[in-house]
């Protein structure tokens, strides 16, 4: 049932906003060590960036991305957005990418989790968008599909993307952590779901896998807060990337899950300090979300590129006017695709 | 392995909530024996039993409880003409139960679940769970990755619109089983020993426009907001079909409860399952339905209830006419079906006399 993902086949890319990354990858060198890393330096960050031995990897820095890049783009990949490029660059099938201030977690048990290990499960088989089960993922071990799940859907679909979730520091935005600031996540919940077709959900970025080769164009870096900075409270870009994903995988027939793995987020930052920062961003919600909800794909759209560019040119034409920033993020789509079209999808890896 | 919890004693709630809002409704035809388990639980709500099967039969109560008990006799007396609507020699009697319910909140649970144990040991109370999941809003307009977020120590994600976060009311809770999992009969030949023991701390909304299987065995929901279309249809004794009177429900449920705006949660609270029944009584019963199940969701899928069905009646009354118009080509099952959803209504209406809703009339 399950698809057979091979090691060389998966890329691990990290954006690194901090420049000592010793204990990050220290910490996960039991699941790293297997895999090739990309790890893209923030071109805003001016440290040297501190990395341990023993990992195969290639750095990407600010010179490289402007080389491969150039400036006539509207995309700008700095601060978070900076971990695009890793995928745009990379050139295997699977990515599995998470934030820089993330450990390992540890399961009910006590046990380590091995969140690339249960990204790669969650990727490699099926999703089940179509039927909601009530046992949850069927293609988890000792479940299945319940009385009343209809055979003819049991097959499922391409899982694309894997979102998974957070212990200690959720990924709340500012206004909810600052009112609850002592507020930890302690629940681990063993499940992984597939969120139906339609239901749309913010996919947060910071602890993601996705099928590069099929979905890898909807990744994008485009809506940009004007107050945008280097904590999570501060951006949105995850969030407009993971809708626009989420609207793109159900026009193709394609699969999220989340739930499982879950990571350790380190403590960071300030609610307070990034609520009065960037207070204007938690509003954008009641625009995007009813945008998404009506956005309609022709049938003619049949991959991930085609798809983004009719997003980007409904989010053009009916939220452009509203905000200058909707209206950069539709340039930022349409850059995207040619980006990806002439730097993407190449046979040989831009390495500088 | 996964076993029943023991001592329940010491964890039944000090102030037992809805208690005179809510109404236990137990199937049943053999016994009560569960109920002693549940005691602590139970004792302080009203008992509605639909005994199933032969009525000369005496059920025995478990002294101490408050119930009233209903035989095919009572359900005849009580319905008359209309009782052809209240299915004979199936679990799916236990709809009467909720016609004849006074109380706002029903919770339903089979005669083989027991009290089941969380992680820790701790007995799960599984009717404070149910009605904290119906006290609390539902979320189905969008997804949040942390699940409930008006359960304590979750919340809202980043990105989850504000406008959004006060949530709909909710109208079911949908709650599962550790042990024996609610496998078909197909699963249950090809996997007769697998056994659920993971326990996933979560309660979810199910999304706006995704069906999902209700499973009637461990089941609560506000009869106010969403009663009549609590109707388990026409299986068992005379019947071409059994065990689909819950999914049967669910999918109306749900499609009306999206038209209407209410929620339904599903996840904890788990209570232990300790019977399987037999998969080959239960492939000749599921067999049809396994196959009309392919046309069946479809049509719930596709299934738009008109603007101006602004009640439960009204909006199963549509439901009932499209059953006839759409689901009869089928098999001539779901006329008749059909029809008995019609009879449901108008039975539920006589007993329960409001004047807020006025019946289309018969399904043409």
């Amino acid at each position: 049932m399950s698809l057979a993902i091979k090691d060389d086949e998966i890329d691990v890319v990290i954006g690194a906003l901090r420049s000592d990354l010793t204990s990050f990858m220290n910490e996960w060198r039991p699941m790293f060590s297997r895999f090739h890393l990309i790890i893209v330096k923030d071109p805003d960050l001016k440290e040297e960036l501190k990395i341990p031995e023993g990992f195969n990897l290639d750095v990407y820095k600010k010179p490289d991305i402007d080389q491969v890049v150039g400036s006539s783009t509207a995309i700008i990949f700095s601060g978070y957005s900076c971990r695009y490029f890793g995928y745009l660059v990379s050139r295997k099938k699977y990515i599995i990418s998470m934030d820089d201030d993330c450990l390992p977690a540890r399961d009910n048990k006590g046990f380590l989790v091995d969140a690339v290990a249960q990204h790669i499960t969650n990727l490699a088989t099926p999703a089940t968008p179509f039927f909601f089960n009530t046992l949850y993922d069927p293609f988890s071990e000792g479940v299945d599909f319940v009385r009343g799940y209809p055979f003819s859907l049991r097959s499922g679909v391409k899982c694309a993307f894997s979102c998974g979730l957070w212990l200690n520091l959720a990924d709340h935005d500012a206004p909810t952590q600052a009112l609850k600031p002592g507020q930890r996540n302690s629940r681990y919940v063993d499940a992984v779901i597939t969120v139906p077709v339609r239901a749309l959900v913010p996919v947060s970025g910071i602890n993601i896998a996705f099928d590069r080769e099929v979905v890898g164009p909807a990744l994008l870096p485009a809506l940009r807060l004007a107050g945008e900075g280097k904590f999570r409270w501060e951006t949105m870009e995850d969030i407009w990337s993971g809708m626009c994903v989420k609207v793109v995988c159900d026009h193709l027939g394609l699969g999220v899950k989340t739930g499982l793995p879950y990571v350790w987020r380190n403590d960071r930052g300030d609610a307070i300090a990034s609520l009065k920062k960037e207070w204007e961003g938690v509003k954008l919600m009641e625009e995007v979300v009813p945008f998404f909800q009506s956005v309609r794909l022709p049938r003619e759209a049949t991959t991930a590129e085609d798809c983004v560019f009719e997003v980007a040119n409904a989010v053009k034409e009916q939220l452009g006017s509203r905000d200058p920033m909707f209206a950069r993020a539709a340039t930022a789509m349409l850059d995207w695709v040619k980006l990806w079209k002439s730097v993407g999808s190449s046979s040989s890896s831009p390495r500088v | 392995m996964v076993e029943p919890a023991t001592a329940t004693k010491a964890t039944a709630p000090a102030v037992p909530q809805l208690k005179d809002e809510l109404d236990i409704v137990i199937p049943t035809i053999r016994n009560l024996d569960f109920l002693e388990m549940w005691r602590p639980f139970f004792e302080p709500y009203h008992l509605i039993i639909v005994q199933d099967g032969d009525p000369s039969k005496t059920i025995k109560v478990p002294d101490g409880f408050d119930y009233e008990l209903y035989n095919r006799n009572d359900i005849n007396r009580i319905l008359g003409p209309k009782a052809s609507c209240i299915s004979f020699k199936d679990s799916a009697c236990r709809c009467f139960g909720y016609m004849v319910s006074k109380k706002k909140y029903i919770f339903t649970i089979d005669d083989d679940c027991f009290v089941a144990k969380d992680p820790s040991g701790k007995a799960i109370n599984a009717l404070e769970q149910h009605i904290k999941n119906l006290l609390s809003p539902s979320t189905p307009l969008f997804f949040n990755t942390l699940y409930d977020p008006f359960r304590e120590g979750a919340d809202f994600v980043r990105g989850y619109p504000f406008s959004l976060r006060e949530g709909v009311p909710t109208a079911v809770s949908h709650g599962l089983w550790l042990n024996i999992p609610d496998y078909d009969a197909p699963t249950q030949l090809v996997k007769p020993l697998e056994r659920n023991t993971r326990f996933v701390d979560a309660v979810l909304t199910i999304p706006k426009g995704t069906l999902f299987p209700m499973c009637g065995m461990n089941l609560a929901f506000n009869r106010e907001l969403i009663g009549p279309a609590m109707y388990f249809g026409l299986m068992g004794d005379g019947q071409p079909i059994g065990r689909y009177d819950d999914m049967w429900a669910g999918w109306c449920t749900k499609v009306i409860c999206d038209h209407l705006g209410l929620g339904v949660k599903t996840g904890l609270p788990y209570i232990f399952h300790s019977k399987a029944s037999n998969p080959f009584v239960n492939l000749r019963k599921e067999y049809k339905g396994i196959f009309w199940q392919e046309e069946i969701i479809p049509f719930f899928q596709q299934a738009v209830l008109p603007k101006d069905c602004t009640t439960v009646q009204k909006c199963y009354f549509e439901l009932a006419k499209q059953v006839k118009q759409k689901l009869s080509k089928v098999d001539p099952y779901f006329d008749k079906l059909a029809d008995a959803m019609v009879t449901w209504i108008e039975a539920w209406d006589e007993l329960n006399p409001t004047g807020a809703s006025v019946p289309n009339g018969k399904a043409a």
